[in-house]
């Protein structure tokens, strides 16, 4: 159940670049998710109706972007992308292999709203 | 006015920030930190008071106890000789870094060698969550099966060292140890493995020799 304190790290930093760039209200959040990580999208999701209550980022969509694990074989330099429990390189079958993807666990952006008339262009410091 | 914002952040970086507090903490106190990761029942414990009773004699040795309720493994600890301190974590399914900062609080740092923080047993939380700690131990057992590495590929890559136990029970279990060290190799390519028995004591000694070459190199202390 390690979605909830996930979640929370998630509205953390979304409120904190939010205010920073004098924004009121937080739309939508982009997360981007390796396949390594082990993270279940609807329980965020579940966690973070809860969370995000009361606050500027309360009914903002969260968007998933997953990231396929790949790895590279250190033996003949092959990229590939492991098939279940196969993860041994296929052409060479090495097992000097590395994961060069699949371990992300970011916020990547969020969308804001700013007050009616302001343009976040001239405010600077932001983003 | 709608505008969207670069960030670009790790999810946990709060946590990583504290780990490192946590990290500069402990080695300003000059001690070795541990993190003993392992699912329940692989012996976390029992390895903990093989070793105290084996290493308690020449330092002094704290044991950080995560569990979700109950105070069973720190009184098995206190009772080998630890400084021995509990965290219940409520339900949550590991250890974070905010924990261990409050359990450090708790413990006379500079008075201690090496401090062995056993985390919550559970094969995939507690390896996204960075304590400070100065390296991650897992302990697997042979009963749980040589498909583990396979099935838990995160716990499996991120842990500096290795501890196979229950080895006793090899010749009564369907395990195969080749197919096991495959996949350990392919996910943490020579990682440094002790297979033993904390029941019989067999194996023990090599671990031992390791864990004793690891203090003597820790941080000096001041």
């Amino acid at each position: 159940m390690h979605e909830l304190p996930v979640t929370e790290s998630i509205l953390d930093i979304a409120l904190r670049h939010a205010k920073q760039a004098g924004a009121t209200r937080i739309t939508d959040i982009h997360l981007v998710i390796g396949q390594l990580s082990s993270i279940v999208d609807e329980s965020v999701q579940f966690y973070w109706n809860f969370v995000s209550k009361d606050t500027m980022a309360e009914g903002a969509r969260l968007h998933f972007r997953r990231v396929a694990a790949r790895m590279a074989c250190l033996a003949c330099g092959a990229e590939y992308q492991p098939d279940g429990l196969a993860l041994a390189c296929p052409a060479c079958q090495s097992r000097r292999v590395r994961v060069v993807a699949g371990e992300e666990f970011q916020v990547e952006a969020i969308e804001v709203d700013f007050p009616d008339g302001e343009n976040p262009e001239a405010r600077g410091g932001g983003g | 006015m709608k505008d969207r914002i670069q960030v670009v952040e790790k999810i946990l970086s709060a946590n990583d920030r504290i780990a490192e507090d946590n990290r500069a903490r402990l080695d300003a106190a000059g001690v070795l930190a541990l993190n003993f990761m392992a699912s329940p029942g692989a012996g976390k414990t029992s390895l903990i008071e093989r070793t105290l009773a084996a290493l308690a004699p020449t330092w002094t040795i704290g044991v950080v106890d995560g569990d979700v309720a109950s105070s069973i493994d720190a009184d098995r600890a206190a009772a080998a000789g630890a400084k021995a301190v509990q965290i219940n974590t409520g339900g949550e399914c590991h250890l974070d870094a905010v924990m261990l900062q409050s359990a450090l609080d708790q413990l006379r740092l500079e008075e201690l060698d090496l401090l062995i923080v056993e985390n919550v047993g559970n094969l995939i939380c507690p390896a996204s969550f960075a304590l400070g700690t100065h390296a991650s131990i897992l302990i697997a057992s042979v009963p749980e099966g040589d498909d583990k590495p396979y099935k838990y590929p995160g716990m499996y890559r991120g842990v500096d060292a290795l501890v196979i136990n229950k080895i006793d029970l090899l010749p009564y279990i369907e395990f195969d140890m080749e197919r096991f060290r495959a996949g350990v190799e392919i996910l943490n390519p020579g990682l440094v493995t002790f297979p033993l028995s904390c029941k019989t004591g067999e194996g023990l000694e090599a671990w031992l020799d390791w864990l004793n070459s690891r203090i003597e190199g820790r941080p000096s202390k001041g």
